[in-house]
């Protein structure tokens, strides 16, 4: 307690690796979400491109329903029925279920799009000279398409990455959830903010820098 | 031998093929001829099975394409084919283009599929253009390249799909000349084809669409100096 009698402390540096810990939580959960998420997406954006009409309709309404619920109510909804179902799991797992299956039902939009990027007469070339099915999806559809909708994932992982802090919703302490904890010890709360938008930077700006660089690589 | 027994395919309601009956004989070209919409494209689609057909039967060196049990992905490695638009892929340069079936499907090598590749562009003309991609090429050396990457699975058919009609006018010779230097070789070829000059001076014999029926067929030279059907004289009036 300092002699002035102020219930506040100063910012110090365990503060800042504090929320360092903190922003390394939001990159595992943002990554694990965004790989999972990537996966599952693709293979639903796949359901939608070449199902039938049934499928289609049925992962359609689906993602409907994940995209249309905002992700704090489903967050919140989600942990709150696995502990009444008596499941209860740490923030993390369930963070990462739900951000996970929200990034699928951006990426399989991403997904879709880029599987009907590809001109089908390039598709019909490559099963004429003997390449079945997969072997198309795997050298002509995936690079093709990917490169068609590569800025896209890119946008959608950096929303994911924002969208991690409301994870701090369900107690998860990411950066957002560390730093309104140090604000409401320090009352710093513009320096605090502005280190975080600093860190959220910091973790944003090499993503888009890579993807910038990739998609250069493959327009030659 | 590719042989075509009384053929009828439609799509959805829409009858596009009404009784289709040929025979290309080995070292043979035909060319077909025909106004647009008379089913010439989706005759060679459904003779290498791109196309389901509804009716009859198309049997190359006597397997039957249409029979569920023939495995057509081993069977189109015999039969090339060229299209209109010339397909490149976009993401391999010329070379990697040529390689890729001969390495996935046949499962050849990296090597030997580009020893394969480099030879078959060499051979149409564009040995000089084995790392560029397709962006940087002209559609006469697009189109080539797309022959040099049917060429490169080692056909033993090849079908042609108006190969020239979206080239400028100045490339179409470049084409047409591989497509000769081809049949001098002793390809059996099927060409669908707007050039007349092509289909006389280089095929066998001449094939007149009609709406989805073989309307004449014969000796290049007999079908198209003294053609019988109506159809056709009005056609070649039209094209000459
Ligand atoms: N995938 C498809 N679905 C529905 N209709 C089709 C399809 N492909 C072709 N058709 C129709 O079948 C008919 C024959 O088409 P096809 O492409 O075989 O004609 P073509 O003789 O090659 O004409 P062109 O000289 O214009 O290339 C046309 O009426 C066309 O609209
Ligand atoms: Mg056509």
């Amino acid at each position: 307690m300092d002699p002035a009698g102020n219930a506040f402390t100063d910012l110090r540096w365990v503060d800042l690796l504090f929320l360092g810990e903190a922003a390394i939580r939001t990159i595992q959960i943002s990554a694990v979400s965004i790989l999972v998420g990537t996966v599952i997406g693709v293979i639903l954006g796949w359901m939608l491109a070449s199902g039938n009409i049934f499928v289609r309709l049925l992962v359609n309404s689906l993602l409907d329903v994940f995209r249309s619920v905002p992700l704090i109510i489903q967050l919140i909804l989600f942990d709150s029925f696995v502990s009444i179902a008596g499941f209860p799991m740490p923030a993390f797992w369930s963070g990462t279920i739900v951000l996970s299956v929200y990034t699928a039902a951006l990426v399989a939009m991403v997904a879709r799009a880029g599987i009907e990027a590809v001109d089908p007469n390039l598709r019909r070339a490559a099963r004429s000279l003997g390449m079945g099915y997969w072997q198309d999806m795997r050298y002509i559809v995936w690079p093709v398409g990917i490169r068609a909708v590569f800025p896209s994932w890119i946008g959608v992982s950096l929303s994911v990455l924002k969208d991690s802090a409301l994870v701090s919703a369900i107690g998860y302490i990411e950066l957002l959830r560390a730093s309104q904890i140090l604000t409401t010890k320090t009352q710093e709360s513009f320096k605090i903010m502005l280190l975080v938008g600093l860190f959220y930077f910091l973790m944003s700006y090499p993503i888009s820098k890579a993807g910038d660089y990739i998609e250069k690589k493959w327009q030659q | 031998m590719i042989e075509l027994k009384n053929i009828h395919k439609s799509f959805g309601d829409l009858k596009v093929l009404k009784g289709i009956d040929l025979k290309v004989k080995n070292k043979e070209v035909l060319s077909v001829i025909g106004a647009s919409g008379s089913g010439k494209s989706t005759m060679l689609y459904c003779i290498n099975g791109l196309e389901p057909i509804q009716g009859g039967s198309i049997s190359v060196d006597g397997v039957v394409v249409n029979d569920k049990a023939t495995d057509l992905n081993k069977l189109r490695q015999k039969i090339g084919m060229v299209f209109q638009q010339w397909n490149s892929f976009p993401h391999l340069t010329a070379l990697e283009n040529v390689a890729l079936a001969p390495r996935v499907v046949k499962g050849l090598s990296k090597n030997e599929a580009k020893e394969i590749a480099a030879k078959q562009l060499a051979h149409v003309g564009i040995g000089d253009k084995l790392d560029v991609y397709p962006s940087a090429l002209s559609g006469g050396q697009q189109q080539r390249l797309a022959i040099a990457r049917a060429l490169a699975m080692e056909p033993k058919y090849m079908l042609f799909d108006e190969a020239t009609s979206a080239l400028d006018p100045e490339l179409v010779g470049e084409v047409l000349d591989t497509m000769r230097m081809l049949a001098s070789e002793g390809m059996t070829m099927i060409v669908v084809t707007h050039e007349m000059g092509f289909a006389r001076d280089v095929s066998d014999r001449v094939a007149f669409f009609h709406e989805g029926r073989v309307e004449e067929i014969g000796p290049a030279k007999t079908v198209l100096s003294s053609p019988k059907s109506e159809y056709l004289q009005k056609f070649l009036a039209k094209v000459h």
